[in-house]
C-alpha cells in the first residue's frame, strides 16, 4: 500500500524524463533509418541501415574518431596533471593566494565561442598574436597555429577552458585533507615529495574520478572552438564527430545521415565510458 | 643523566603567548606525562618536541644532540596522534611499514619487524584491512603499532584516548602501561584527563597558562602540592577550599577560625610567615563525619551514593559547601545536622597568592 502510494508520486517526473529521453531518441532512431535529405523534401521512405554505411565511409569518419579521441585523451591528461600541480602548488597559504585562485578559475568563466575568439585572434594569429611575436622576437619564424597545428590548436584552447574546473575540484579536495596524517608523515621521516606522492595522490583519487567523468561527457561533445577557430580544417585535420554531425545536417542538409551519426556517436561515448569511466570508476565505490 | 633536556623553551604565536619559558628535564625509559586545563600548552609543548611547531626561543636536547632546530623527520621520535592519523588508503600492514619503507629498510627486516609488533599488539588477523575497517581500539593499537615499529628514543603521545569509550579507554590505558613496562622507552604523554596522568605515569608534569606549574610522581601531586591550582586540578571530587580569616598563634598550635568554630593546626608545619587571612585545604577522604565533639558542623545538603563509597555535599554554617567521603551504606538523610572531624596532619594552607604555606609530616 504504502509502497504504491510513493511510485504513484513519483511517477509525473519519472515518466517526465522519461518521455525527454525516449522522444528525442527515438526520433533520431526513425530518422537515421529513412531518407531524409533537406534538398529533397517529401521523398522519406525507408532505407534501412544505408544512412549508417554512407556515415561510416564518409571520408571524414576515420579522422572525425580518431581526433575525438586524441582530443579527449590530451585534454584528460593535460587538465588533471596540470591541475593537481597547479592546486598542490596554491594549497599553501602564500601572498596574494584569492586573487591567484580567481585567475586560475576565471577561464571557465568564458564562454567556449569567445574563448575561441581570443586564442584565434590573440594568441594564435601569425600577424598580430601573441605568440608570434615572441617568436619573432626571439628570433624565428612565426608559426601560423591554426592552420600548421589545428589538433594541437584546439587542444590548447580546450585545456585552457577544462583547467580551472580541474583546479577547482582538486582545490578544495585537498582542503579537505587532513593535517595531522600529513604530520604522522613527517614523524614517519617522509619528506614534501613522499607526502604528495603516498598521501596527496590517494587522497585525490576520487576527485580525480569525478574530473575525468565530467570532462568526459564534455569533451567527447566539443563543437564551438572548432566551429568559431579552424572550422574542422584544414581538410579533416581538425574535425571531430560532433562537428561532422553537424557538417552532415546543415551543410550538406542530410538530416538522415546526421541522425545515424548521433546514433554512432551514443556508440562511441558508451565504448569510451566502458573503458575510461570504468577504469576510474572503481575509485568511487571505496 | 637526562636524556630529553628542555631549556627556556618560549612559543610565541602572532598574539599569543603559547609557552613561557619550559624548563624540563626527563631521563630514559621515563614515562613523562603532561597535564593541564585546555589552552594550558601542553599540546603545544608536545608538538614543539616533535617539531611540528617551531618554538621561538630556548633549546631542546635530546640523548646529547641539540634537535631544536631539526626537522620533525630527523628526531627519532614517534608521534601517536588523537585522531590516530593512519593513512586511510593504505592497508594495516602498508601503515606500519610506511616508515621503514621510507627508509628503505629491506624487505625482510620490514616483514620480521610488521611480524613482531603486530603479534605483540594483536593485530595478525587485521593486516590486510584499511583503516575505515577498524574499529576504534583496533586504529588505537595500529596508530600504536606504526610508532613502535620504528623503535624511536621517545615515544609522544597527544591525547590518545580520547577519542574511544570509556571501558575500552580503561582497557588501552592498561595496555600502555605494560607496553611502556615491556619496551623501557622514553614516554611523554599528553592528556586533560587527571585519572590517565595519575595511573600511567612516573612522573606528572602539570601545565598552566604556558608554564609548568609543578613536576612530581603521582603521589607527590596529590599530597604535597606547590599551589591552589595542583591541588584543584588533581583528585576526584575536588579538594575542598575553606577560607578563614582569623588565625591566633599560640605556642606551638595555630587556632584557625571558619566560620566562628575553630580548628588547630601545629604551627611548625608552617612554613614561612604566616599571612592574615589562609585558604585551607582538605581532601573529602581525609574528613570523616561523627556523631560527637567534631570539629566543624554542617548540614547535610546531598549525598551521593557510588555503590562502593558516597560522598556527602554538606552546608556549613554560611554558603560554603564541602564534600565529604562517606561509607558505602551511610545512612545519612538529607537535611540532617552532622559534625565533622578533620584529619588535621592532612591539612593544607595556602596563603592569599595561593601558594602553599604548609607541608606535609612524613609517614609514620
Amino acid at each position: 500500500m504504502k509502497r504504491s502510494i510513493t511510485r504513484l508520486l513519483m511517477a509525473p517526473s519519472v515518466i517526465m524524463l522519461l518521455v525527454w529521453m525516449i522522444i528525442p531518441l527515438s526520433m533520431t532512431i526513425y530518422f537515421s533509418t529513412i531518407r531524409y535529405n533537406l534538398l529533397y523534401p517529401g521523398q522519406n521512405n525507408f532505407v534501412g541501415l544505408m544512412n549508417f554505411e554512407f556515415f561510416i565511409t564518409d571520408p571524414g569518419f576515420v579522422p572525425a574518431v580518431s581526433n575525438t579521441l586524441i582530443l579527449l585523451l590530451s585534454v584528460l591528461i593535460i587538465t588533471v596533471v596540470l591541475g593537481v600541480m597547479l592546486s598542490a602548488l596554491i594549497d599553501k597559504p602564500f601572498f596574494g593566494q584569492g586573487i591567484v585562485r580567481v585567475l586560475l578559475i576565471s577561464p571557465f568563466f568564458i564562454m567556449p565561442t569567445v574563448n575561441a575568439l581570443i586564442w584565434k585572434n590573440m594568441m594564435m594569429n601569425p600577424v598580430y598574436g601573441i605568440f608570434a611575436w615572441i617568436s619573432e622576437s626571439l628570433g624565428f619564424e612565426p608559426i601560423d597555429w591554426l592552420s600548421s597545428y589545428p589538433l594541437v590548436s584546439v587542444i590548447i584552447m580546450v585545456s585552457w577552458q577544462w583547467l580551472p574546473f580541474a583546479i577547482l575540484v582538486f582545490v578544495t579536495a585537498l582542503q579537505s585533507q587532513d593535517t595531522e596524517q600529513k604530520e604522522a608523515a613527517q614523524m614517519d621521516g617522509a619528506t614534501g615529495w613522499h607526502i604528495f606522492r603516498y598521501l596527496t595522490i590517494p587522497h585525490l583519487a576520487r576527485p580525480i574520478a569525478v574530473v575525468v567523468m565530467i570532462e568526459t561527457i564534455f569533451l567527447l561533445a566539443v563543437f564551438a572552438e572548432i566551429f568559431v577557430s579552424t572550422g574542422g580544417g584544414p581538410g579533416y585535420d581538425s574535425t571531430n564527430l560532433a562537428y561532422l554531425i553537424y557538417n552532415q545536417a546543415l551543410l550538406q542538409y542530410d538530416v538522415g545521415v546526421a541522425s545515424a551519426g548521433g546514433l554512432f556517436a551514443v556508440l562511441l561515448a558508451n565504448i569510451v565510458a566502458i573503458f575510461l569511466i570504468r577504469a576510474v570508476g572503481k575509485n568511487l565505490t571505496v | 643523566m637526562s636524556y630529553l633536556t628542555i631549556t627556556d623553551l618560549q612559543k610565541h604565536y602572532e598574539n599569543y603567548h603559547a609557552l613561557r619559558g619550559i624548563n624540563l628535564s626527563i631521563s630514559e625509559g621515563e614515562f613523562v606525562v603532561f597535564v593541564g586545563p585546555s589552552g594550558c600548552g601542553k599540546s603545544t609543548l608536545l608538538r614543539t618536541i616533535a617539531g611540528l611547531e617551531s618554538s621561538t626561543g630556548g633549546s631542546i636536547e635530546l640523548d646529547g644532540r641539540d634537535i631544536t632546530e631539526v626537522a620533525s623527520s630527523k628526531r627519532d621520535l614517534a608521534m601517536v596522534f588523537q585522531s590516530y592519523a593512519l593513512y586511510p588508503h593504505m592497508t594495516v600492514a602498508d601503515n606500519l611499514s610506511f616508515a621503514l619503507r621510507l627508509a628503505k629498510v629491506s624487505d625482510a627486516e620490514i616483514k620480521e619487524k610488521v611480524r613482531s609488533v603486530s603479534a605483540s599488539l594483536q593485530l595478525d588477523a587485521l593486516l590486510e584491512r584499511k583503516p575505515k575497517e577498524l574499529s576504534g581500539g583496533q586504529r588505537q593499537r595500529v596508530a600504536i603499532g606504526r610508532a613502535i615499529v620504528r623503535q624511536p628514543k621517545v615515544f609522544l603521545f597527544d591525547e590518545p584516548l580520547s577519542n574511544l569509550d570509556a571501558a575500552l579507554r580503561v582497557q588501552m590505558r592498561l595496555e600502555l602501561a605494560r607496553l611502556h613496562k615491556k619496551l623501557g622507552t622514553t614516554m611523554i604523554y599528553v592528556t586533560h584527563d587527571q585519572v590517565e596522568a595519575m595511573t600511567l605515569a612516573d612522573r606528572v608534569v602539570i601545565l598552566n597558562a604556558g608554564q609548568i606549574e609543578q613536576v612530581g610522581t603521582p603521589l607527590e601531586l596529590y599530597r604535597q602540592p606547590n599551589s591552589r591550582f595542583v591541588a584543584e586540578f588533581i583528585g576526584t571530587p575536588k579538594m575542598n577550599l575553606i577560607p578563614a580569616n582569623r588565625i591566633l598563634r599560640n605556642e606551638d598550635t595555630l587556632s584557625i577560625d571558619i566560620f566562628g568554630q575553630q580548628i588547630s593546626f601545629p604551627a611548625n608545619r608552617l612554613k614561612g610567615p604566616l599571612p592574615d587571612s589562609v585558604v585551607i585545604g582538605i581532601r573529602p577522604e581525609h574528613m570523616s563525619l561523627v556523631e560527637t565533639d567534631g570539629d566543624l558542623t554542617g548540614r547535610i545538603e546531598l549525598v551521593e551514593h557510588l555503590g562502593s563509597e558516597a560522598y556527602a555535599h554538606l552546608q556549613l554554617s554560611s554558603d560554603q559547601t564541602i564534600i565529604i567521603k562517606a561509607p558505602a551504606r551511610t545512612e545519612l538523610k538529607d537535611g540532617q545536622e552532622v559534625c565533622i572531624k578533620i584529619d588535621t596532619s592532612e591539612l593544607i594552607l595556602f596563603n592569599e597568592n595561593d601558594r602553599v604555606i604548609s607541608v606535609i609530616p612524613e609517614e609514620a
